[in-house]
């Protein structure tokens, strides 16, 4: 894997245009259980967190994902601001130093990430949230050896769309109760494109 | 969507700068944030520091003033402010004697003002946190995410503001802000739905003829739709749910507070608040004292909800004590 602090900045951009490109599809998926603001939010974060990045000069990936973390946490809002900013931090901490990103080390900091949310969210897997994308996707690497870009974006969106069988415990979709189940989780959606756009930025690169 | 508004990801800034222009002697917004603060602090004083999504004015920058907030943070249309904006209003409200968080009950607004309480508490600064949920619409369980903070939280705001003017420790504030969460309940209803700036389509749908009972203030599914009443029935069923939660007894002095949710003429307000203050009677409570107004609203939502708190002598002398803020 061995990612680069450029290739950590272009994970962003990428993911940047993405959430541009999703957003009301991202809102309308929050709107039919949510509050209907996700794709906004996440467009306004990651717009942010691009271009802060773009301004920056970083020596490692952590310090890239550091300030992206930074402007995750308080440009999104919401409820996902400190959940994708805190899971940001963890892939930064956990991080620190390297150069470039191993796979292990990805593994390791994916997985210090996925605790973070739930300890943030005060949620489990199968709560109908973003865990429910973070958790399967995590499971799936730890038992992996290498990078494997297209079989990474069929277990996300696999995992994605489980969320539609699930009854929501946790966030503004807890208030549908059995009603929210059928629907897809917007912020598994939105954890499925972050990391989709990192598998075709490793994939462009010919993992 | 039809709005009087600039550009869909202007209307946060731009309002609160609206408000400081309206209040120049009373109220600042901190620089390179959406946070009003008071201009005036009281030193020694607990600060008390409340905020969420925008969207529900006069919540929550109208109630900053003397004997209620020291600061309000206004984040996007329905979405909670991020951890940076809290902790420069914790940090404007501090004065030595810590500071109380008004948290309403959402996993957005209590993560965002939890990691904020957080980093204050890191620099230094006593932080405290009540989290309302008033909402009787929503099943209570600790499972879930729980019920909602909606307009009891406008008392939370008067009694702990009000209890802090007086000296009282931050022990002392935050226990009678517990006190009020305890001891207020509210239900609302919708005629019609709101639409989010950024968005520009109606957050949900609701036929001519139809009304939803128990529905949020971010248009969050209540407890069931139903053909549209007269203003009478409205206010039996509003009052029916926060009755039978068991917090009211015959014989106690109540606090009313009949909410518009933007839309609703005061008309139709004092209509519903004629038939509550009928049923208050015959069920053997004293109404102490009435608010009837836009006081936690949602957009152009139309519909209203009904606050019911349990006063004591503390909470009644604290209500009743002198109070600055535009919106209340």
């Amino acid at each position: 894997m061995n990612l680069t602090t450029q290739e950590t900045i272009q994970w962003i951009e990428r993911a940047n245009s993405v959430f541009q490109e999703k957003k009301d599809e991202l809102t309308e998926l929050d709107q039919v259980i949510g509050d209907g603001d996700h794709g906004i939010n996440m467009a306004r974060g990651f717009q942010a967190a691009a271009e802060k990045l773009q301004a920056g000069s970083y020596a490692t990936p952590s310090d890239a994902l550091k300030d992206a973390a930074m402007t995750l946490l308080s440009k999104i809002g919401g409820a996902s601001g400190p959940l994708y900013g805190s899971a940001f931090l963890k892939l930064s901490s956990s991080t620190k130093g390297a150069e470039t990103i191993s796979f292990d080390q990805f593994k390791e900091a994916m997985s210090e990430a996925t605790d973070s949310l739930k300890m943030r969210g005060k949620a489990e897997e199968s709560d109908k949230t973003m865990i429910d994308v973070w958790g399967p996707f995590t499971a799936y690497l730890q038992v992996q050896s290498d990078v494997q870009p297209d079989e990474w974006i069929e277990k996300l969106a696999d995992a994605k769309e489980k969320t539609k069988d699930m009854q929501a415990n946790k966030g503004r979709a807890a208030y549908y109760k059995e009603k929210s189940v059928g629907h897809m989780d917007a912020g598994a959606a939105s954890t499925y494109y972050l990391f989709a756009a990192l598998a075709e930025i490793l994939k462009e690169r010919g993992e | 969507m039809k709005k009087l508004i600039n550009h869909p990801s202007d209307v946060v800034l731009e309002m609160v700068q609206g408000i400081v222009a309206a209040y120049p002697n009373e109220v600042e917004l901190l620089p390179d944030t959406t946070v009003i603060v008071r201009k005036q602090k009281t030193n020694g004083k607990v600060g008390i520091v409340s905020g969420g999504g925008s969207g529900h004015e006069p919540a929550h920058a109208g109630y900053v003033g003397k004997g209620m907030l020291d600061a309000a943070v206004a984040g996007e249309a329905f979405t909670s402010p991020g951890p940076d904006q809290v902790l420069e209003a914790i940090k404007a409200a501090d004065s030595g004697a810590g500071v109380l968080l008004v948290i309403k009950n959402y996993s957005g607004d209590v993560m965002n003002f939890e990691m904020a309480a957080e980093l204050a508490e890191a620099e230094g600064i006593t932080v405290e946190k009540v989290i309302v949920n008033d909402d009787v619409a929503v099943e209570d369980s600790t499972y879930t995410t729980g019920r909602r903070g909606i307009a009891g939280t406008i008392f939370v705001h008067k009694i702990a503001g009000a209890l802090a003017e007086t000296g009282a420790s931050l022990q002392e504030v935050h226990a009678a802000a517990e006190k009020v969460v305890q001891q207020v309940r509210s239900m609302g209803m919708a005629l019609s739905p709101c639409i989010v700036p950024g968005n520009g389509k109606p957050s949900f749908v609701l036929g001519d003829n139809e009304m939803e009972m128990g529905m949020g203030i971010h248009g969050e599914p209540g407890l069931e739709r139903e053909e549209l009443k007269s203003a009478d029935e409205v206010a039996e069923k509003l009052l029916q749910p926060i009755l039978e939660e068991g917090v009211f007894k015959t014989g106690d002095h109540v606090a009313v507070m009949v909410n518009g949710l933007g839309a609703t003429p005061l008309m139709e307000l004092y209509i519903v608040n004629r038939k509550i203050q009928e049923l208050l009677k015959e069920k053997g409570l004293h109404m102490t004292k009435t608010y009837v107004g836009n006081y936690m609203t949602a957009f152009e939502m139309a519909g209203c909800s009904l606050t019911l708190l349990r006063l004591d002598d503390q909470l009644y002398e604290l209500l009743q004590a002198p109070c600055d803020a535009p919106g209340f």
